[in-house]
């Protein structure tokens, strides 16, 4: 099992970004193994569109849960679709996160905790 | 002829100009207005027609046959807006996404999508005391105004003078406006805001090859710079509105310039025949 991570860098030090669309790195990491990889997000650079986008991205990735910040509408709907778990609210270190959803301490969020737009220019 | 007004800077007096011109030629020749301000049109709150009617304003956005769609992702990987994303089991449609561009229906090898309609406004028009009168009224919260526009458009007159009200900016609404047009008469006042997005809405018509000339409303306060600008651009200052508290005040009960102070429409007519002249010199060179 997968779960993926918006990140400030791609290293396993980095810190949660708090944008879904727009963040400018994934970690997908197994939380059992530890194995993980990182990608960059195109997202920081679209017009429009870019929580469809990075959504779609992380569907074709196969994980089965998303740990960001704040997601919008649109991402979240795609997620959803697709069966993916979306954890909002989520800050501080990469591994700390990945912790917490080991140990069960997150809710997946059933709605998106922003409106559309919230990750632009920041 | 088709004029069309636009800015660069918002509040400039494109609604002033607009209405203005259009009654002081009515009882001269056919004059048709189109306001394609879609987000806050309100050249109706000066002219008052009667908007006896009305069409809704649509986008043509994309609906999958789920039956035919075999997955391939051909329509999510084309479309440029992001407003379709495929999931394993389904395609899924952000309709407020999507542009009604056509890409994904066009280009399906499947032939699973067709095209269906989302309302996004209103185009309205009527008669206002001799003034052919047309605007779109775009729903708020929609984020697209070129498709309302392109359906005001629609309306234009073959003949006679047709007057159309940009919205303020250079981006795609504005272009959409003044596309087509035979002049672009650009509204400012002489500030350093009024100045810089002049600037860009020169450079804006001169990219899209339009003949454009200036009005300078407010006159009278600011600076010199955009007088200085014109004249190292060539850029003939047309008419000049001065800053007059006569002329606010009056504009501010919602009644036009023109009707106002009707010593005026002899001011727009006067600029109506210099806009004359200059499409017609310019037709002259293009045919030489």
């Amino acid at each position: 099992m997968k779960i993926a991570i918006t990140a400030s860098s791609p290293k396993l030090e980095a810190e949660v970004d708090p944008r879904f669309g727009r963040c400018q790195y994934f970690i997908i990491i197994d939380p059992e193994t530890m194995q993980f990889e990182s990608l960059e997000n195109a997202g920081p650079s679209a017009k429009e569109g870019a929580g469809v986008s990075t959504a779609q991205m992380i569907i074709a990735k196969g994980a089965s849960a998303v740990l960001t910040g704040n997601c919008g509408p649109n991402a979240h709907q795609a997620l959803s679709a697709a069966g993916i778990k979306v954890i909002t609210g989520v800050s501080g270190k990469i591994t700390d996160a990945v912790e917490n959803y080991k140990t069960g301490k997150f809710q997946p969020a059933d709605q998106p905790n922003v409106n559309a737009h919230s990750g632009m220019n920041k | 002829m088709i004029i069309s007004i636009a800015s660069g800077k918002g509040g400039t007096g494109k609604t002033l100009v607009a209405t203005s011109l259009a009654v002081s030629l009515k009882n001269k020749q056919k004059v048709q207005l189109l306001d394609c301000d879609a987000e806050e049109p309100n050249d109706h709150i000066f002219l008052k027609p009667d908007l006896d009617n009305s069409e809704a304003a649509c986008i043509a956005v994309p609906e999958i046959d789920n039956e035919k769609c075999n997955l391939c992702g051909k329509c999510a990987e084309v479309c440029a807006f992001n407003a379709i994303a495929m999931l394993p089991q389904q395609p899924l449609v952000f309709t407020n996404l999507c542009h009604g561009c056509g890409a994904c229906s066009y280009l399906c090898p499947q032939k699973a999508i067709t095209e269906t309609k989302r309302g996004i406004g209103v185009v309205e028009w009527g008669q206002a005391g001799g003034i052919d009168f047309v605007h779109g009224k775009l729903d708020i919260g929609e984020a697209m105004a070129p498709p309302i526009i392109r359906q005001v458009k629609k309306h234009a007159a073959k003949d006679g003078v047709v007057i159309i009200d940009a919205p303020p900016g250079t981006s795609c609404p504005v272009v959409e406006t003044v596309k087509d047009s035979h002049f672009c008469l650009l509204v400012t006042e002489p500030t350093p805001f009024g100045l810089n997005d002049l600037m860009l809405a020169v450079e804006m018509v001169k990219d899209m090859g339009i003949a454009c000339g200036v009005v300078l409303n407010r006159a009278g306060n600011g600076d010199g710079k955009v007088l200085e600008y014109c004249q190292t651009q060539n850029i003939p200052i047309l008419l000049t509105i001065p800053l007059d508290t006569d002329i606010a005040r009056i504009y501010s009960r919602g009644i036009t310039l023109a009707e106002g102070y009707p010593q005026w429409q002899q001011d727009f007519s006067g600029l109506f025949n210099k806009i004359t002249e200059m499409v017609d010199e310019r037709n002259r060179c293009s045919e030489r």
